[in-house]
């Protein structure tokens, strides 16, 4: 079926179980939320809700988390700023819930296009204190589909926020897409922390404020390892013409899109390039690139910023490739043309004819 | 082979659903497609524009930076779009209200008078974008007419017999009447 990406995610989530959505309107993810009102009403047990604020609506899905449902909001790069805090006291309570960022230009109010500025926000915190949130980038309506079944069920399982990162071309793009089969949520193993009436058993507190510092401390290190295991078990990536790359790109989401089709242009040129892209942003499939570094020596990171993710690329490598960066902020859309030429004149200037 | 294609004309002309239909379409004919619309602070009499990727393969860009087609339906379209198109491209120009000459002698250009034929036949200006998707699918071949009616009973499955029949006409009416030449 051909359908919108914002579409998808939103069917998918119902489909995977999501039996709460609250949401504030903001452009370009308004159709996402949209949906939700009219599918949601459609579904028995499902509450929609359009919150009074951001805040509000993040909050909402840290309540119903607290019960038990399958829980989602979403929202863009201004809205998901005013989400943060409510992201870290699901992260500190150890709650699940899958929050869509739909990347727009910032910083400040920005504009309405493409963009992949959020990197930092999404992948290093966000929010106040020592935790991650897993994100997800999805590059097609299919992946969008799948992405959004395997965020709910990572939320589930490691009981922490997990945010889908798209942006704008991504959420009005239509693709033909198979979407997931309908699952019952009730069907789903019981969760043994939730606020769900205290008959018949012991109160049960879930609460962020750890007062006495040995406690926070053992708190955080829970957390930690908690992301130990995330990075073990959850990385995610796909590789293009890599085998016998000199030059490999680096890139995420439409950007990777972009990057695909100029390294099939140079490829017919006869330059030996590839693509890594990381598809789960945290965990940061950092094992993958140490690996590619035996071979490759130069790497270029294409981003729609100013260059958030070569960090982590930077990271991974500790010096043992070289790195390159190349980025349109501000919600331009290259083309595979542009990265195309950047590819072919960084290949020569480089000399990467010669190395084999 | 990778084929874009830019629809755009005023909002409310119908060309994100001209857009739509053709990828629809081209979907059940088992190619690759994707869909990209023009979004955000549009207002009502502004311009809409979409592009339609289809492709054997993979599509990797959804954006036509060079589209291979243009489906034009008002003047100001012509002025944005034109220069854009690749060398050899082909475009469909609605006549009845484009009354600029192209400016380009690179390029093939096909005429449909949609709003004369749509006023003429069903004394209604709704149907133009359905006229021109006719004539745009008579010139390019891109799918069948065939798949485009079958898309079409797709997208509007529960409309009245008569809309659909007022549809179809317009489509046969597009294809039969698209004339080559600037």
């Amino acid at each position: 079926m051909l359908m919108r990406g914002s579409h998808v995610i939103a069917e998918s989530a119902i489909r995977a179980g999501c039996r709460f959505y609250a949401g504030y309107p903001i452009t370009p993810q308004n159709e996402l939320t949209e949906y939700m009102a009219g599918a949601m009403a459609k579904v028995s047990d499902a509450t929609f809700i359009q919150a009074e604020s951001e805040i509000a609506a993040i909050n909402m899905v840290l309540g119903a988390a607290m019960t038990g449902a399958r829980a989602m909001t979403s929202s863009s790069s201004p809205g998901l700023s005013l989400k943060q805090e409510g992201i870290s006291f699901l992260a500190a309570s150890e709650l699940p819930a899958v929050i869509i960022n739909t990347m727009r230009g910032g910083p400040g109010l920005g504009n309405i296009a493409p963009a992949q500025g959020d990197y930092f926000q999404a992948t290093k915190g966000g929010g106040h204190g020592d935790y991650h949130s897993i994100v997800l980038a999805p590059a097609s309506g299919q992946e969008q589909a799948d992405l959004t079944v395997k965020a709910f069920e990572c939320a589930d399982r490691y009981r922490s926020p997990v945010i889908i990162l798209i942006d704008g071309m991504m959420g009005q793009m239509m693709e033909p897409v198979i979407l997931p089969e309908p699952i019952d949520p009730r069907s789903l193993p019981p969760k043994s922390y939730i606020l769900n009436g205290a008959s018949q058993r012991p109160s049960r507190f879930i609460k962020s404020l750890i007062l006495d510092t040995r406690d926070m401390e053992e708190h955080n290190w829970k957390l930690q390892r908690k992301y130990e295991s995330i990075t073990r078990d959850l990385i995610l990536h796909e590789s293009y013409l890599t085998n016998d790359a000199n030059l490999v790109v680096i890139a995420y989401g439409t950007a990777a899109r972009i990057a695909k089709g100029a390294i099939k242009r140079v490829r017919e040129m006869g330059l030996k390039v590839g693509l890594l892209r990381p598809i789960s942003l945290y965990p940061f499939p950092k094992g993958a690139i140490v690996e590619l570094s035996r071979i490759v020596k130069h790497f270029l990171v294409f981003e729609m910023s100013t260059g958030q993710m070569v960090e982590d690329v930077k990271l991974s490598l500790e010096g043992r490739s070289k790195v390159h960066f190349y980025g349109r902020p501000g919600g331009i859309i290259s083309t595979p043309d542009e990265i195309s030429k950047v590819i072919s004149s960084l290949y020569y200037r480089q000399n990467l004819e010669e190395e084999q | 082979m990778l084929k874009k294609t830019v629809f755009a004309g005023f909002g409310g002309q119908g060309v994100l659903m001209m857009g739509y239909l053709y990828a629809v379409a081209a979907m059940r004919e088992g190619k690759e497609v994707t869909y990209l619309p023009s979004y955000g602070a549009e207002m009502r009499g502004g311009t809409a524009n979409c592009t339609i990727a289809v492709s054997d393969e993979e599509i990797f860009s959804p954006v036509a930076s060079s589209p291979d087609h243009a489906v034009i339906l008002n003047n100001p379209s012509l002025i944005k779009f034109e220069s854009a198109l690749t060398r050899g491209g082909l475009i469909v120009l609605n006549s009845s209200l484009v009354d600029r000459k192209t400016s380009r002698d690179d390029i093939t250009v096909y005429r449909v008078p949609a709003n004369e034929l749509a006023k003429k036949h069903f004394n209604d200006d709704r149907s133009v974008n359905i006229i021109m998707l006719g004539g745009f699918i008579a010139a390019t071949k891109m799918t069948s007419i065939e798949s485009i009616v079958k898309a079409l009973h797709e997208i509007f499955k529960g409309k009245k017999s008569d809309i659909m029949a007022i549809n179809e006409k317009s489509l046969t009416l597009g294809a039969e009447l698209v004339i080559k030449g600037a």
